[in-house]
């Protein structure tokens, strides 16, 4: 057997977790993680063929439908041939899987939504009120992200990387410099890094606060919203004030941080967590004190474990379903701080709110020890023009972003981003199944996967 | 929940208007046709043809209490039936060209288009990708660009304040 097929059945045994796959020239390519390495595993695939990897696991089927589509090479035995993220002309005729049984009837959903949201479609197969299928189709958003980057210097690769999910744009960076970085052996000063690292908290805190107030909001507790909303505007407005940007775009760059921090944007931080560290634990305990708001959330929803496990399911989604995974734990800074990771079993929409409020508190505890402890010193090193590959695994809002990228020339060759939610946009599926239509707004709220991330 | 909501009425965060000059000349241009015919309410359809979502993190921000945008008649719509503004973003992708075109054409007369963000007006990172048209103006008429990556909420909300003349 070969060392391809093996790892497939390693993955499908649950002895690794699948972090990418991806095609590169001629070559098919498989990111694995296992503890806490990643390995990536190369196959050279002869006449463009390759074993494909969802014959053995399903969570590759995605991605080797979108590998399929828009490259040269083809995964044999790929259980699912339809075209993923490139619609073409034949858009309109797109099959979706049959779904036979009495009394059984059709919502289709999208791709254009009610609210401002990103734009993607879903097919609900219902038996009166209740889903009993969801099937999802994405790929509105594809921008062409990856081709866009291939031929570019890696600063004007970045700004492609920071706009990959604008949500985000901080994860990205990071994740785009750091592999860039690796792929030309260039180590950032240690300053940048904890920046980078307080950009990251500070994009958490914004997303998470945003995302609670929105869930509530869902089981219309609009007061949830309003509160939540001013302190996810505080964070935005102290982001603005310390680097210039309220989402913090462009501020990571390979090499470093282009925006240091001052004296008054540290003093402004501590505020900003000396006041959400004071408010947000009454907005929870309103949240823990209002039974019609938990009667919408609990039970709903639920992701089973052995599938959070079995798709490697990162982030908030995971965590409330039991995998006890968060990629900070891998790199620095995040060695020398102190945080705990939240994890939960019930895996319903109430344990990713509640997944979501302790990640809200860490972060604010990260913030004040990143504060306490900046290293001082440069926040950019030089970058060669040179050749390598490099990736990195960065945990964003969401979860775990992937990214490799291989340099040739000091131009980027080809770049691979792996969003979370391509992991989790399914897990969405069979978390539904058995609700009501009428809760897929807060379920796909709790889940809150990317469209950006994923269509690329 | 009294003290939470009481609390909210004891400390407002709402902002006063906010004033643009960038949009001033717009505004006169623009304002006295649309005033007659929109009144003092703008109800507005959101698009995303293909955006970062950056952009939409900023549009959503305008409902928080520090912006507020229903104080000045400007509310969000889920039908394009009740809309008459097509506030859109992205760099318009192949795959999105359809669906906002059909959501033009459900609009009733008369209607604006408002082309939020730099990729939305042509200008932004993926506007040269061969999988994006590079602008909303590539398929329907676009009657106010409101530049930023993403813009700012003050911005957004200034721009959209200058079709009704406000500022
Ligand atoms: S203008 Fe900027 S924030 Fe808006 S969609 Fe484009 S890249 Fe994203």
């Amino acid at each position: 057997m070969s060392a391809w097929e093996e790892a497939g059945r390693a993955l499908a045994a649950g002895q690794t977790s699948l972090v990418s796959l991806w095609a590169d020239g001629s070559r098919a390519r498989l990111a694995l993680l296992s503890g806490p390495d990643v390995r990536i595993l190369d196959h050279a695939a002869p006449g463009g063929h390759f074993p494909s990897i969802s014959r053995l696991h399903p969570p590759a089927l995605r991605l080797e439908r979108a590998l399929a589509e828009s490259s040269a090479l083809v995964p044999d035995g790929l259980p699912d041939t339809r075209p993923w993220l490139l619609h073409g002309a034949a858009a309109a005729s797109y099959p979706f899987l049959p779904v036979k049984g009495a009394h059984l009837h059709q919502i289709p959903v999208g791709p254009v939504h009610a609210g401002i949201i990103e734009p993607g479609h879903f097919r609900f197969t219902c038996a009166g009120e209740t889903i009993v299928r969801l099937e999802e189709r994405l790929g509105y958003v594809h921008r062409g992200v990856e081709a866009l980057m291939e031929g570019k210097r890696p600063e004007e690769a970045a700004k492609i990387a920071a706009r990959i999910s604008g949500d985000s744009t901080v994860a990205y960076a990071i994740a785009f410099a750091r592999a860039v970085e690796s792929a030309l052996g260039v180590a950032p000063p240690p300053r940048a890094l904890w920046l980078a690292s307080l950009m990251a908290e500070l994009e958490r805190l914004a997303n998470h606060l945003g995302d609670f107030g929105a869930i509530c909001n869902d089981a219309a507790f609009a007061l949830m919203l309003s509160h939540c909303g001013i302190l996810r505007e505080r964070v935005l407005r102290a982001s603005f004030f310390c680097f210039g940007h309220r989402l913090m775009m462009d501020r990571i760059l390979p090499g470093g941080a282009i925006t240091d921090l001052s004296a008054d944007g540290i003093a402004h931080l501590r505020a900003l967590v000396a006041e959400i560290g004071q408010k947000f634990p009454r907005l929870l305990s309103l949240y823990d004190r209002t039974a019609s708001l938990q009667d919408r959330t609990v039970g709903t929803g639920i992701l089973r474990p052995d599938l959070a496990q079995l798709w490697a399911a990162g982030g908030f989604v995971g965590r409330a379903s039991g995998r006890d995974f968060d990629a900070r734990r891998l790199y620095p800074p995040y060695d020398s701080l102190a945080f705990a990771t939240a994890v939960r079993s019930e895996g319903d929409v109430d344990a990713r709110l509640r997944i979501r409020a302790v990640e809200i508190m860490e972060s604010l505890g990260l913030i004040t020890q990143i504060l306490d402890r900046l290293p001082s010193g440069p926040i950019r090193s030089a970058l060669p023009d040179g050749a390598g590959e490099g990736f990195a695994l960065i945990e964003g809002f969401r979860g775990d972003i992937f990214l490799h990228v291989r340099l040739e020339g000091g131009r980027i060759a080809r770049c691979h981003a792996r969003d979370p939610s391509w992991f989790q946009w399914p897990l969405l599926e069979a978390a539904i199944a058995g609700n009501i239509v009428a809760d897929f707004p807060i379920c796909n709220k709790s889940f809150n996967c990317s469209y950006a991330g994923h269509d690329l | 929940m009294l003290r939470t909501l009481l609390e909210g009425l004891r400390q407002p965060v709402t902002e006063a208007l906010p004033t643009d000059p960038e949009f001033a000349e717009l505004a006169k241009k623009l304002s006295r046709e649309t005033r007659r015919r929109l009144g003092r309410s703008l109800a507005i359809r959101m698009l995303d043809a293909g955006s970062c979502n950056g952009c939409e993190l900023e549009i959503n921000a305008l409902a928080n209490p520090f912006y507020d945008l229903e104080r000045f008649g400007l509310s969000f719509v889920a039908s394009p039936r009740h809309a008459d503004v097509l506030l859109v973003t992205g760099p318009v992708t192949r795959n999105m060209r359809e669906a906002l075109l059909r959501t033009y054409e459900a609009m009733p007369a008369p209607k604006w288009v408002v082309a939020a963000g730099d990729c939305a007006s042509g200008c932004g990172v993926f506007a040269k990708s061969p999988a994006c048209l590079g602008a909303v103006s590539a398929v329907i008429a676009v009657d106010l660009v409101i530049p930023g990556c993403p813009p700012t909420p003050a911005r957004l909300l200034a721009g959209l304040l200058a079709l009704l003349g406000t500022n």
